[in-house]
């Protein structure tokens, strides 16, 4: 098994993020995650969707999507050959004793502390998977009070959009 | 300049334009301003007695018109109550449109009176569905529903309305078009793809036509026929594409799959090239899927590319409507030599000829349920349709009558839901009311939905029922036999008792007619063959361990096919002369 990055566009119509829920739960398809956001068309959305799978399920997961009528356009962002990005916040114990060695890691790691309390701080970071765990592992020993993670986002290297021929083709105009 | 009308106006005109001519549906609360410009419109609608024989009746209407079928019913319980037919014309492909009505705007979400969110319920079971929740946006939803349900793939299509808007104002404009940038279904074959597979059926040594119901959604028939005939390649026909090809012609080789022949289960087994027409590789066709067709290649041609690969790797994919394909694949084949395969047809001769379809005659005397649906297909004759329920009843009658026409065989093949004969058979001769429709049923699945009988008396809908009663939920028990040590739980009907389906039948409305003897069979079909004005309703009390054969076990290999109990095809042949 390995791991896909699908970018999925999708009219920005009420249900849709339900169907594609839907459509890998019965499916039996895993999602690792899923980010949705608008793009730079108001009546689009573009979700982000990666997951472990082999090679033949792949095939099925972008032809079931495809099935879907509010799914636009899927494309497939090979690692090398795009940006992918995920943030993190997490609130650290940091006390007189440890808020040093807490700020070097932040340092280290091109992090930023958002929000300072007596004895924690609030950590926000992006950056890729490995990047983000690296970070808390490193920041585990210190106690961590709180983490949320948002799901990956990702976009192609190089200066073409997918957002360019789907999307254009529709408005011959 | 858009009209500005009622939502519920704007709806009833929308499914005018659309073209429909009947909606089978229940009124309530929520849906009833909608009822109220119905009432005036040239739409004929046929008041069911269940919103499920609304949804069926819509997808028989769909079989054997090739048009897309119509229910309408309220919301919570009303729209509920769709839901099974809606997953049936989801499994098997059949175009059909269901109108809900929904509690109004501000009550959704609130756990209304009457309340359910049957576009969320319905998600899995749909080809898509719509929530309106603007008036002006009717028309083009109504216009996108139909569109959506019959091209393509076919399937349902739900559209719930909430009641206040119903009752708005609003602009009703029917778009000249329809354009969805989400949904484009590709007709047109690869012509590559079409030229490399006719390139393997001339090479081919082993083929077989293997036909699904995409070739009857197509309305492909013809092409079919041209290139069976150009090939002289055999044919089999699934459940869902019994009538796709006549089964007098000489090349076909019948139904292949759990309850299929030997000869079709066989040739599809030792194959060398699969062509794939509208099939979706099910497990009710491969058995085991390992081991299903072990040495053949495969050519796949189907409209929905999801189905290509799905359960098995296909080596020449092609995506497109199954009458352009066919049609196709005929002219490219014709500058091409034809297959040699004259070894082929006498190994397949042999299957054939040795393990023809058969039954026993119960040695008590009672009647044969075989041999009931076989008389009743010989007098009734091919030009009538037959529309079957789930069970042991459903797999005679995809058996024993013959099929010589497009959409004269309607049924529940991939959902498999009892109860669906009457409604459908309703529907069907809706849409064909020139036509004879005999609903094969079994005593069990009749007593899910007899009640549409009703509809039938009242509407003027003469369908006829044959009940094949083995007082028993027959295929049930047939597994329990084999499967379970013949501890009955829970299959006994007694239904050779209570009801009594003749004095049931005159209680909705029809005749009712009983037939308990084989002597009896010819002339009380020929009875009910001579009421042409009221449904009828034979009780063929037969005998109740009947089994059907062949059989191949579920999760069994197709290696294993069974032509009785414990008996196995004696396949004591030399293979080598088609193998090499």
């Amino acid at each position: 098994m390995t791991r896909h990055t699908l970018s999925v566009l999708v009219e920005n119509k009420p249900g849709v993020l339900a169907r594609i829920a839907g459509l890998f739960s019965r499916r039996g398809f895993n999602i690792e995650s899923l980010a949705v956001g608008p793009t730079e068309y108001p009546d689009v959305s573009r979700m982000t969707i990666v997951l472990a799978v082999d090679a033949i399920p792949l095939d099925q997961v972008r032809k079931q999507l495809d099935k879907l009528i509010n799914v636009i356009k899927i494309v497939e962002l090979e690692p090398e050959a795009s940006v992918q990005r995920e943030l993190l916040l997490v609130k650290v114990r940091a006390d007189l004793a440890t808020r040093s060695h807490v700020l070097e890691t932040v340092q280290l790691f091109r992090a930023k502390v958002v929000d300072v309390a007596q004895d924690a701080v609030t950590i926000e970071a992006t950056g890729t998977r490995d990047k983000l765990d690296a970070l808390i592992r490193v920041l585990e020993p210190f106690g961590i009070r709180e983490l949320v993670q948002s799901g990956m986002v990702a976009v192609g290297r190089g200066p073409r959009s997918i957002t360019d021929r789907a999307l254009r083709v529709e408005r011959p105009a | 300049m858009p009209e500005q009308i009622t939502g519920a106006q704007s709806l009833i005109r929308s499914l005018e334009h659309a073209g429909v001519d009947v909606i089978f549906g229940i009124p309530g609360g929520a849906i009833l301003p909608a009822y109220d410009p119905l009432y005036d419109s040239p739409m004929r609608h046929i008041l069911v007695r269940h919103e499920q024989g609304a949804g069926h009746a819509a997808s028989g209407y769909a079989y054997v018109t090739g048009r897309v079928g119509v229910c309408m019913a309220t919301s919570g319980p009303g729209a509920t109550n769709l839901v099974t037919a809606i997953a049936d014309a989801y499994m098997d492909s059949v175009p059909i449109v269901a109108v809900t009505g929904q509690v109004p705007r501000p009550a959704i979400g609130t756990d209304a009176f009457q309340e359910a969110d049957i576009s969320g319920i319905t998600m899995p079971i749909v080809k898509h569905n719509y929530l309106v929740t603007n008036g002006d946006d009717i028309p083009r939803v109504i216009a996108e529903a139909f569109h959506i349900a019959g091209t393509g793939r076919p399937g349902p299509v739900l559209v719930d309305v909430p009641k206040d808007v119903l009752q708005a104002p609003a602009e009703f404009s029917w778009p000249a078009s329809v354009d969805l940038r989400g949904y484009r279904p590709v007709l047109r074959p690869h012509n590559k793809q079409v030229r490399e597979a006719a390139k393997m059926i001339s090479q081919s040594r082993r083929p077989v036509l293997y036909v699904g119901g995409g070739i009857l959604r197509a309305r492909a028939a013809a092409e079919l026929h041209q290139l069976a005939e150009l090939t002289g390649i055999p044919v089999v026909t699934t459940l869902m594409a019994r009538g796709a090809f006549p089964d007098s012609h000489r090349q076909h080789l019948g139904m292949p799959g759990m309850h299929g022949t030997v000869a079709a289960v066989t040739a599809l087994q030792k194959s060398d090239l699969l062509i794939t027409l509208g099939a979706r590789f099910d497990d009710r066709v491969t058995g085991k899927l390992a081991s299903f067709a072990p040495g053949a290649a495969v050519i796949h041609a189907d409209i929905d590319p999801a189905e290509i690969g799905k359960n098995r790797v296909a080596d020449i994919p092609i995506v497109g409507n199954a009458k352009e394909v066919v049609a196709e694949l005929v002219s490219a084949l014709r500058d091409l030599p034809k297959p040699d395969i004259e070894g082929w047809w006498r190994q397949i001769d042999k299957w054939r000829d040795t393990y023809p379809l058969g039954f026993t005659e119960p040695a008590d005397g009672s009647l044969s349920p075989q041999y009931a649906i076989q008389r009743l297909g010989k007098i009734v004759g091919p030009e009538a349709i037959y529309v079957a329920g789930v069970g042991q009843h459903q797999m005679w009658a995809a058996q024993f009558i013959s099929y010589e026409h497009p959409d004269t065989w309607v049924n529940s093949g991939g959902l498999g839901t009892m109860g669906y004969a009457v409604p459908a058979a309703m529907g069907a001769k809706v849409g064909r009311p020139d036509t004879t429709v005999w609903a094969i049923d079994g005593d069990g699945c009749f007593q899910m939905t007899n009640q549409e009988l009703v509809t039938c008396a009242i509407e003027g809908i003469p369908i006829k029922v044959a009940i094949i009663n083995n007082g028993s939920l027959g295929m049930v028990r047939q597994w329990q036999t084999l499967f379970y040590d013949a501890r009955y739980s829970h299959t006994t009907l007694h239904s050779r008792r209570v009801p009594d389906f003749v004095r049931l039948a005159e209680a909705l409305g029809g005749v009712g007619l009983r037939c308990e003897s084989a002597a009896d069979v010819d002339g009380t079909v020929e009875k009910a063959m001579s009421i042409n004005d009221m449904p009828v309703v034979v009780d063929f009390v037969v005998h109740h361990d009947a089994m059907v054969w062949p059989m191949v076990a579920a999760g069994a290999s197709n290696d294993d096919i069974k032509v009785a109990r414990d008996t196995a095809p004696d396949f004591d042949y030399d293979m080598g002369e088609v193998t090499q």
